[in-house]
Formats: C-alpha cells, sequence, structure tokens
C-alpha cells in the first residue's frame, strides 16, 4: 500500500512486511486481519445466496438440481452464520475500539487475540474444505439423524470446522470480559462507559456460555458419524430432539450473538449523529444484559413442532415474548434519543434509519413465531426465513455498515465518499426490502423453506425477491469500491471528522500502536455522549 | 504479588484426607439403595468434594469475589440447560393431548 | 511528573499534565509499574503485577466455564438416557471395573495436592519443591492415563466398544451400547483433557526447572493448576455417575 496516513506514529505504519500483521499483538491490526477474513466469506456467502435466487425465479427446480440446492442453502447459512455474521462486529469493531474505549493499550491477553485470528482462519479453511469435497446438504441445522447417519456429505469435515472456529468466538469473548472488568481507565466506571462496550460486554457474556454447547454437539455427530456412536440415531435408541434442544441451546443465543453488538453500533451512532446522549442510558445497558440472559431461557421455541412436550412449548413461548421487552425498550430508546436531537445526515444515520425500521419489523414478526399457535402455520416456511433475515440483514448487517462507516476515518485514516455510501444505505435499503418483504407473503401463503420449487402462482413474489436480491447485491459491492478507493486517494482523516464525543476521538486517525501515546495513563472523569445540551431558542 | 494468604501444607494435607475419605463414602453410599435419592445423594457427595477442590485447592475462597461469581455462573448455566430440557422429557403427556 | 497511586480500585489523578484533547479525558505521566520497581514479568499493557495475576486468574476462570459447559452438554446426554433407559444404564455400569474408577479417582486426587503444593512452592520461594511437585503431578497424571489405557483394553476384550464388534447378546445391547457410547465420549474426553494437562504441566515444568518463578511471579503456574483441578472436578463427578451406578446390586 502507498497511501500516507496522517501522523506516521500510526499503528498502520509501526512495522511493515507480512510477518508483522501475522504475528501482531496489536488488536487494532488483529481487527483488520478479521475485516479481510470476514469480508471473504461475505463475498462466498452472498454467492450462495445468488444462486439460490437465481433457482426460485422460476417455479420448476431447473437450475441447479435438488442436491446441489440442497447444498447451497446449507452452505449459505453456515458460511454467513459462522464465518462472518458471529465474528462480524465483535472481532472487527469490538476488537479495534475496545480498548480504546475503555482507555487502555491493549486487551487483557493480547497473543490469545491473535490465536482467536487463527483459529477462524483454520476453521474457515477445514469448511472450505468441505465445501470443495462437495459440500453439506444437511441444512445449517444439521437435523440428526440425516446429518449423523444418512447423509452423504461432507458433514464431518463441516463440523470440525465449526469447532475450530467457535474457539475463536470463545477467546474473543473471554478477552472482552477480562480486558472490560479489570482494564478500565480510572474514573471509567461501569455507567460511564459507551453502550457499545456494554453491548459487546453482553455479547461477550453469550459467547461463552453458549459457544461450548455448540462445540460439544458437533463434535457428538462427528463422533457418530466417524465411530458409529447412536447418540442421535433412534435405530440405536438415540433421540433426535436431544440433539436439537443441545443445538439450539447455543443457536437461539448465537442469534443475539449477531444482533446485540450492533444494537451496540446503532447507541453510538445514535448519540454521534443527533448529538445528544442516549436516552435512557441505563435502560440501554441493562436490556442488554437482560437479552443475554433471557436469550438462553427461550431456544425450544424453535421446536414448537418437534415432539417437545406442549407444556415446555407454552414455557418457551411465554418467555419468548418477555425477551421482546428489552429490545423495545432499545428501540424505543433511539428513537427518543433522535426525538430533538441536532441529526446531521451523513451517511451513518442513513444505515442508522434503515436499522430502526427493518430491525423493527424483524423484531415484531419475530413474536407471530414465538405464539406457539400461530408457530405450527408459519414454522419452516418463507415467513421465518424473512424474519430472520429481517433481523440478520436489515438490523445486523445494516448496523455493521453503519459502524463500519462510522470509525472508518478512525481505523484508517482515510475519509470516504459520503454520497456513494448514502447511495448504498438506500440501494441496500430498497433491495433489501424487495427481496424479503414478499417472503413475509410466500410464508403466509405457505411456501416452505429449503424448496428449489413451488406451485405456478407464487412465481410473481418469487421474482420480485430474486430481483430485489440482485438492488441488494449492488447496495454491498458499492462500499467494497468506494471504501477501498479511499485507502489510496482518500482525504486524510482528522482525529474527529464527526465531530462527537468519545474516547476514539480524542486520538489520531489511525491511532498509534499503544492508543494513547506509548506509557500515558488516560483519566475519564465525565459521563458518555457528554453533548451539552442545545441553546433554547426564546421567540418574542 | 498476590495478596490472597499462603494457605499451610496442613490445610491442603488435610483436604487431600478429606477428599479420599469422600471417595470411600461415595463408594460406600453407591452400595445402598435409596430409591429416588440414590442421583441425588451421589451427586451431593460427588459435589462436596468439587467444593473442596474448588475453594481450597484451586484458591477460590481467596479470590475476588467477581471470580466466586463467575464459577458459580457456569454452574448455574449448566442448571439452566439441564432444568429446560427436563422440562420437556419430564413433561410429556402433562397436558392430556395425545402425542404432546 | 504526577504521582499515581496504585491500586486496584478508584484513583486520584494529581495535576494532570499533558494535552486535554478533549473534555474530560485527559492523560498524565507516570510510569505504570507495581510498587515503585518494574518486574520484568510485567506485560506491557498491565499497570501492575496484581492486575496482570487478576486477570490472567479471571481468564482462567472464565475459560474454566466455557469447560463446565463443554463437559455439561455430554452430562445432559447422559442425563437424558439415563431417564429413559434406566435398566440398561445399571448394567452397562456393572460392566465397568469400580477398582480401576476408584484407582483413578484416588490418583487424580493425589495430583491434586501435589499440584497445589506445587504452587505453594513458588509462593514461598522454593524452586526445589516445585520441581518435585510437578513431576510427581506429572506422574500421576500419566498413571491415570495408563489405567485409562488397560481399562480400555479390556473393554475391547470384552466386545464392549460400540461399533461393528459390539456384543449384541447382552441384554438391552443396543441401549448398552448407547450407555457405552457415552461412557467412552465422556471419559475419552476427559483423557484428553488429561493429556493437554500433561503437556502443559511438562511446560510449566520446564520453566520452574529454569527458576522462572518465584513469589513476586508465578502466574502461568497457579493458572495452569487452576485448569488440571478442573479436570479433577470432572473425574469427581464422572466416577460416581458412570461406575457406581450398580453397585447397590453388588458389583459383577
Amino acid at each position: 500500500m502507498s497511501y500516507v496516513p496522517q501522523n506516521r506514529n500510526s499503528y498502520l505504519d509501526a512495522a511493515h512486511g507480512l510477518a508483522s500483521w501475522l504475528l501482531t499483538k496489536d488488536h487494532k491490526r488483529i481487527a483488520m486481519l478479521y475485516l479481510i477474513s470476514i469480508t471473504i466469506f461475505f463475498a462466498l456467502g452472498g454467492l450462495f445466496a445468488a444462486a439460490i435466487r437465481l433457482e426460485l425465479i422460476t417455479p420448476r427446480g431447473d437450475l441447479w438440481g435438488p442436491d446441489l440446492y440442497n447444498k447451497l442453502f446449507t452452505l449459505h447459512g453456515v458460511v454467513m452464520i459462522f464465518f462472518f455474521l458471529v465474528p462480524s462486529i465483535p472481532a472487527t469493531l469490538g476488537n479495534f475500539l475496545m480498548p480504546i474505549m475503555l482507555g487502555t493499550k491493549d486487551l487483557a491477553f493480547p497473543r490469545i487475540n491473535l490465536l482467536s485470528w487463527y483459529l477462524y482462519v483454520i476453521g474457515a479453511l477445514i469448511t472450505l474444505g468441505a465445501i470443495v469435497a462437495g459440500g453439506v446438504d444437511t441444512g445449517w441445522t444439521f437435523y440428526t439423524p440425516y446429518s449423523s447417519v444418512s447423509s452423504r456429505t461432507a458433514v464431518s469435515t463441516a463440523a470440525i470446522g465449526i469447532f475450530v472456529t467457535g474457539f475463536s468466538s470463545i477467546l474473543t469473548g473471554l478477552n472482552f470480559i477480562v480486558t472490560t472488568h479489570r482494564m478500565r481507565a480510572p474514573g471509567l466506571t461501569w455507567f460511564r462507559l459507551p453502550l457499545f462496550v456494554w453491548a459487546n460486554y453482553a455479547t461477550s457474556l453469550v459467547m461463552i456460555l453458549g459457544t461450548p454447547v455448540i462445540a460439544i454437539t458437533v463434535l457428538l455427530v462427528f463422533a457418530e458419524r466417524a465411530f458409529g456412536l447412536g447418540f442421535f440415531d433412534p435405530a440405536r435408541g438415540g433421540d433426535p430432539v436431544l440433539f436439537q434442544h443441545l443445538f439450539w441451546f447455543y443457536s437461539h443465543p448465537a442469534v443475539y450473538i449477531m444482533i446485540l453488538p450492533g444494537m451496540g453500533v446503532i447507541s453510538e451512532l445514535v448519540a454521534g449523529m443527533a448529538r445528544k446522549p442516549v436516552f435512557g442510558y441505563s435502560f440501554v445497558a441493562f436490556s442488554s444484559l437482560a437479552i443475554a440472559v433471557l436469550g438462553f431461557l427461550v431456544w425450544g421455541h424453535h421446536m414448537f413442532v418437534s415432539s417437545q412436550s406442549l407444556y415446555a412449548g407454552l414455557v418457551f413461548s411465554i418467555i419468548t415474548m418477555l425477551v421482546a421487552i428489552p429490545s423495545a425498550v432499545k428501540t424505543f430508546n433511539w428513537t427518543a434519543t433522535l426525538y430533538k436531537g441536532s441529526i446531521s445526515w451523513q451517511s451513518p444515520t442513513y444505515w442508522v434509519i434503515g436499522f430502526m425500521g427493518l430491525f423493527a419489523i424483524g423484531g415484531l414478526t419475530g413474536l407471530f413465531l414465538g405464539t406457539a399457535g400461530l408457530n405450527v402455520h408459519l414454522t419452516d416456511s418463507y415467513f421465518v426465513v424473512a424474519h430472520f433475515h429481517y433481523i440478520m440483514v436489515g438490523g445486523a448487517i445494516m448496523a455493521y455498515m453503519g459502524g463500519l462507516h462510522y470509525w472508518w476515518p478512525k481505523m484508517t485514516g482515510r475519509i470516504f465518499n459520503d454520497s456513494l455510501s448514502k447511495a448504498s444505505a438506500i440501494l441496500v435499503f430498497v433491495g433489501f426490502n424487495l427481496t424479503f418483504f414478499p417472503q413475509f407473503l410466500l410464508g403466509y401463503m405457505g411456501m416452505p423453506r429449503r424448496y428449489h420449487s413451488y406451485p405456478d402462482e407464487w412465481q410473481a413474489l418469487n421474482v420480485l425477491s430474486s430481483a430485489g436480491a440482485s438492488i441488494l447485491a449492488l447496495g454491498y459491492a458499492l462500499p467494497a469500491f468506494y471504501l477501498t478507493y479511499s485507502l489510496f486517494k482518500g482525504k486524510l482523516a482528522p482525529a474527529n471528522p464527526w465531530g462527537v464525543k468519545g474516547l476514539e476521538w480524542t486520538i489520531p486517525s489511525p491511532p498509534p500502536t499503544f492508543n494513547f501515546e506509548d506509557d500515558r495513563q488516560v483519566v475519564v472523569d465525565e459521563p458518555a455522549y457528554n453533548y451539552k445540551p442545545a441553546r433554547e431558542v426564546h421567540v418574542g | 504479588m498476590s495478596h490472597a494468604p499462603i494457605t499451610s501444607v496442613r490445610t491442603y494435607v488435610m483436604v487431600w484426607v478429606a477428599l479420599l475419605v469422600l471417595t470411600v463414602i461415595t463408594y460406600v453410599v453407591a452400595t445402598f439403595d435409596f430409591g429416588m435419592l440414590n442421583a441425588p445423594i451421589a451427586l451431593a457427595v460427588a459435589g462436596i468434594k468439587a467444593a473442596l477442590v474448588v475453594l481450597v485447592f484451586m484458591g477460590v475462597r481467596y479470590n475476588t469475589p467477581l471470580t466466586k461469581v463467575v464459577a458459580v455462573s457456569g454452574l448455574f448455566w449448566l442448571v439452566i440447560m439441564f432444568a429446560l430440557t427436563l422440562n420437556d422429557y419430564l413433561t410429556r403427556g402433562w397436558l392430556g393431548i395425545p402425542g404432546r | 511528573m504526577a504521582n499515581v497511586t496504585e491500586s486496584i480500585g478508584a484513583r486520584q489523578a494529581l495535576a494532570p499534565e499533558g494535552a486535554a484533547s478533549a473534555a474530560g479525558a485527559h492523560t498524565l505521566h507516570g510510569t505504570a509499574a507495581g510498587h515503585g520497581h518494574h518486574n520484568p514479568n510485567l506485560q506491557h499493557h498491565f499497570y501492575s503485577m496484581e492486575q496482570q495475576l487478576e486477570a490472567s486468574t479471571l481468564g482462567m476462570w472464565v475459560f474454566l466455564v466455557t469447560e463446565i459447559l463443554f463437559f455439561g452438554g455430554m452430562f445432559l446426554v447422559y442425563l437424558v438416557y439415563r431417564m429413559l433407559y434406566p435398566e440398561a444404564w445399571v448394567l452397562g455400569s456393572n460392566h465397568l471395573d469400580v477398582a480401576m474408577g476408584a484407582i483413578n479417582t484416588v490418583v487424580l486426587l493425589c495430583s491434586s495436592l501435589t499440584m497445589v503444593l506445587a504452587v505453594r512452592a513458588a509462593q514461598v520461594g522454593s524452586r526445589q519443591g516445585q520441581v518435585i511437585n510437578l513431576v510427581l503431578t506429572i506422574v500421576f497424571g500419566l498413571t491415570f492415563l495408563v489405567v485409562k489405557y488397560f481399562e480400555y483394553a479390556e473393554k475391547f476384550e470384552h466386545h464392549l466398544v460400540p461399533g461393528p464388534n459390539f456384543d449384541m447378546t447382552l441384554p438391552q445391547a443396543a441401549q448398552q451400547q448407547l450407555f457405552f457410547s457415552i461412557y467412552f465420549m465422556m471419559t475419552g474426553i476427559h483423557a484428553i483433557h488429561m493429556i493437554i494437562g500433561i503437556g502443559l504441566m511438562l511446560v510449566i515444568l520446564w520453566m520452574a526447572w529454569r527458576g522462572r518463578f518465584s513469589p513476586d511471579y508465578y502466574g502461568p503456574l497457579e493458572v495452569s493448576g487452576l485448569y488440571w483441578h478442573f479436570v479433577d472436578v470432572v473425574w469427581i463427578f464422572l466416577f460416581p455417575l458412570l461406575y457406581l451406578l450398580g453397585a447397590h446390586y453388588g458389583a459383577h
């Protein structure tokens, strides 16, 4: 790279050469390594999505054939969830910003941080091996006994890949928890922390408590396939529903791993773009913890029709209603923050507004699905697909993009083209709704998920969905160009390009290796988002 | 470096002896049939042994409150996993609807 | 040059120097050192040895929580199937060698004692104590694995290893095979953790032999000890749950 950062003291300039990156202990460089890796897997997952939407343009399964189609949706899910969404915000923005927001030089365990990236890469390569070896056709949910006994695809390899990558998640969470507890700068009490820190902390709790269970679950599936141990095979006395309990014990909290950091980003962007403290700060902070805890008590809402007892279904359904409340609290509080704020209509604001609308729809449709009676009708239909894409793409990915843009000048020292970014946000918003809103209708009308063919009368909606997907793809492709362009030709960024509050904006862009100029100790004596209220204008 | 007091060799050896005695007790109680209480009793004895190892050998009795909370929360989350799963298995047929 | 008092809790910032680059956050000069001198083992991002040790201990405990949940998944599988197939569970348990299980339990308890004595030896500055106790810990660990090997070999001979060679003439053979699947999975993964623990202890032994640890610095030793004790605690639960189910029917 031949660009000149603003200060020759930046972490990007500290050392050169591949070894200085691959053996780095700097949390900021590790964040950049993750950024490159997850972007590659986002593109791969996107290719699988494109293949799916291409097939669904016509009612007959005439493009890929049934076996290949099964592999396409399986790999789309596996890649997007385990190799993009779960690490996305924590491993890139979290790794970069957490130590800075905590006023410290690095995370508690820098070498463990680097190890977590290597584990991600190794797990990713193993899973790529599974893809090259013919793929996996079980669905990302790996339900048994098909996955553990019958499937002739590379399930075992993929299981090992996911197992290894899970440890990447665990180590990141471990680092965040210890750093937040033990390395806050003097004066930085819990209730002065940015909400981004609260959100990543809550996410880390979920990573620690949930990920080991998916690890043992995929290991049990692997053992069943490799050694013929019949844990989940009915023919040998095993119970497939037990697999589902174990699987969803992690995989439901996993969706909170995917959305909580995004909510943290939105809190930061809302405060910054409205130049106002977040309304109800402590409610938003506690709601992150509430989501993390309650999220562990609802997994059975994925199993209403699994032959789980009806009594258990009712318990899970009631608690599912409860877990929606903290998310609603956040949404109300962000809205209240924007109200009468001095809103700056720059790029991050567009991503925030997009998030709020799409997350609201996704969250509300979760309530429909959490109602046991309705779920019987909607389960495994496109309604479910639309719901989770509204949250994970409309919510989490919009938040990720917003955060990436908001902190891009800080991380790279470059300003990107604001107009192109706004165009991307609009393209993504429009493309996303065109892609996924028809899927609510299709699901309600009865179109099952994971099917490559459908009755002719649903073609119009499917074509609309696929057309929307191409607009969505364009919206995601654009940033790849203007952000990369900015690395070479973008204006140099000042320390605080948006004019907002926060420790990260008090240091140069890009920051020096030890964040706060070598051995200086940060002291904090004010709350987060300490904006002065706008003076009231009296008329008359 | 650490402000925790250094435990004496005598204490460690006494705890070790207690653990060995409890191991014998583990076997002895298993030879009696307490019916429904078999598993809870076995787990209780194992729990006492585990508590001795955790509190004394692992030094948790001298650790910060945070470390204690972390240790307990692991166990607590395990209980959540067991409880809500058993909440399925043990309640099948409770609502009188066939097959549910 | 501002003096910064050292403690884990809130600190008083006196006469801050350096640019106050934004309201509310300012930087101080001051060397981040523990107790006025710079311990060479203090990592750059920590300001005191105490903070470093507390962070390491907390970090290991957070990791052990993940291990609790990792093994916990297998305990759940054990629990559910024990509830579904209680007789097969007793029959399976009766095939296990209680004596070997009990020996291994005692071996691990002894290894925990020597482990904690090794840490104590560092706390009182005895290099010899560290080395002797670490060697004993490793020997006990290897003993455990040797006994385990003989146990597994016996299972193999008696056609109790799940798979094509499993003795299907046993009563409730399919469910007993499930018992043995869980037995091998749980004890196998436990054994892998023992192997990792022994590897870790070999590294720690080498460091102790080289005199790396002292009353001022023994973090890696203590933290590795925590891992070792945890592996012991898992076995404390495995022994009664796997080996002693049939004990009140009279071991076979």
